[in-house]
């Protein structure tokens, strides 16, 4: 019989939540981890109980935890993500040159094809790769070298590579995103790269239209039409229709087009996801309604989904990885706040309910679907 | 034997609880402690100094005999009382936050 694994990664620890295809009662397990922040954890597509966790900690720094019985048992596996050659500087803050400091791993992405091949993003903002199972970690420096690098600069919450798609029908072609520098594409897996942000249109840089120093916070594609990209920026929902060379805004009725999180329907590559948030000042949800924004035709026409969510007092945040779907019909839609809720949608995001209420912040959403 | 208290974080990463043992030494240094506690415990390596420099991770603290060692030099000689054993060398989180 199918099922669904939840995992959820917290300021406080991993959960694991597990239920049937029906999705409606939910096992808890957690916290693995207990006390340390769990930024992202990801199971390898071709072996579900391959699981990678990024654990880290202010005080103790970076670990890299491994599963290979889908979370009943970790073992520390490769923690040190060193800069590939001459470590180099970006801008700081204040606008002067800043070295390249390694903080934590905030994204995971485990190959398509091998269990063993995993990719790290990373802050502050590079990608590594490991083709050993996360013992050991290799920058791929084509990313950071590729010239514009050194003019890269951290939004508030720091200068970190968070989005990592790979294509699922060219294993040459990946993407990845950088707050606040932006989106950009790799044609040979890796090697080389090149930004990807003609069309974005940030007030909160000097050049509105510059070649990068936007702040993306989430890209999203649906695995059949992987030339198709969806962007939440920090603020417009973006859409390209050409492997990023362009983009164009699809915020159309939105109450506000700030927000963190975007997904595409499991089945439905028109049909997308976003949580509205107020704006960049007061991250919480309009009106203190939580409410997830549905389109069925790629952008423009928005329809917020209410059922089951808080519509009176709820000032929580969805941040950024904290969004997933499952591949069961009808498609399951789930998200986490920062309150400690995980939403769940058995039919697409006409109903929800929480799976779990009080967990600590939720960072990061991921679903499996269990054969 | 040499006594060391770990943080409850560090207890449950290196999957211990209570006191840790270890030989380190003679001569017993801050440094070869820490190498001692790294070699028993290899997934400590990284998260008590930095994994190439050896510095001490900004918001961890060594206490021993009620004093602060934080800021002692790597090659400076621990007191008899942690090289014999009769007190334990304490690595402490800095208080920070919730």
């Amino acid at each position: 019989m199918s099922g669904v694994r939840i995992l959820v990664g917290t300021r406080k620890g991993a959960f694991i939540l597990t239920s049937d295809a029906k999705r409606e009662r939910w096992n808890v397990d957690g916290p693995h981890f207990g006390g340390w922040e769990i930024y992202h954890l990801k199971g390898s597509p071709v072996d579900p109980d391959r699981l990678y966790a990024s654990q880290s900690s202010a005080w103790f720094g970076q670990q890299i935890q491994r599963s290979n019985d889908g979370g009943k048992t970790w073992e520390a596996v490769g923690k040190d993500f060193v800069y590939d050659g001459v470590t180099g500087t970006h801008q700081w803050y204040d606008g002067t040159p800043h070295p390249w400091e390694f903080k934590r791993v905030w994204h995971i992405e485990p190959s398509l094809t091998d269990p063993d091949l995993v990719y790290a993003g990373v802050e502050d903002a590079a990608l590594f790769r490991s083709s050993d199972g996360g013992q050991s970690w290799q920058e791929l420096p084509g990313l950071r070298g590729h010239g514009s690098g050194s003019s890269w600069m951290p939004g508030a919450g720091g200068m970190c590579l968070h989005t990592i798609l790979l294509d699922p029908r060219n294993a040459q072609r990946m993407y990845v995103a950088i707050s606040a520098a932006g989106a950009f594409r790799s044609d040979d897996a890796g090697k080389s790269w090149r930004p990807i942000n003609r069309g974005l249109h940030s007030q909160y840089i000097p050049n509105p239209t510059a070649e990068v120093g936007h702040c993306v916070h989430r890209l999203a594609m649906h695995r059949t039409r992987p030339e198709v990209l969806f962007m939440q920026k920090h603020w417009d929902v973006m859409r390209s229709d050409d492997a990023g060379d362009s983009w164009h805004e699809v915020s159309g009725n939105l109450p506000t087009d700030f927000g963190f999180v975007i997904d595409v329907h499991a089945h439905e590559p028109e049909t997308i996801y976003v949580v509205p948030i107020k704006s960049d000042s007061e991250h919480f949800p309009p009106d203190g309604k939580l409410r997830v924004y549905r389109s069925k035709r790629g952008g423009n026409e928005w329809e917020a989904l209410t059922n089951g969510l808080p519509q009176s007092d709820c000032y929580v945040n969805v941040l950024r990885d904290a969004m997933a779907v499952d591949t069961l019909d009808p498609c399951g839609v789930y998200f986490g706040t920062t309150g400690g809720q995980v939403y769940v949608s058995a039919n697409a995001g006409d109903n929800w309910s929480a799976a779990v209420r009080d967990l600590p912040p939720v960072l990061s959403v991921e679903v499996q679907t269990l054969s | 034997m040499i006594r060391v208290v770990l943080p409850a974080h560090l207890r449950t990463l290196a999957r211990v609880s209570g006191e840790v043992e270890l030989q380190a030494g003679p001569p017993l240094t801050l440094a070869a402690l820490l190498d001692g506690l790294e070699t028993r415990y290899p997934v400590l390596r990284g998260t008590i100094r930095d994994s190439l420099t050896k510095k001490r991770r900004p918001m961890v603290r060594f206490f021993a005999c009620q004093e602060d060692w934080s800021h002692a030099a790597p090659d400076a000689l621990l007191p008899e009382a942690i090289s014999n054993g009769s007190e334990a060398f304490l690595v402490v989180g800095a208080i920070a936050g919730g």
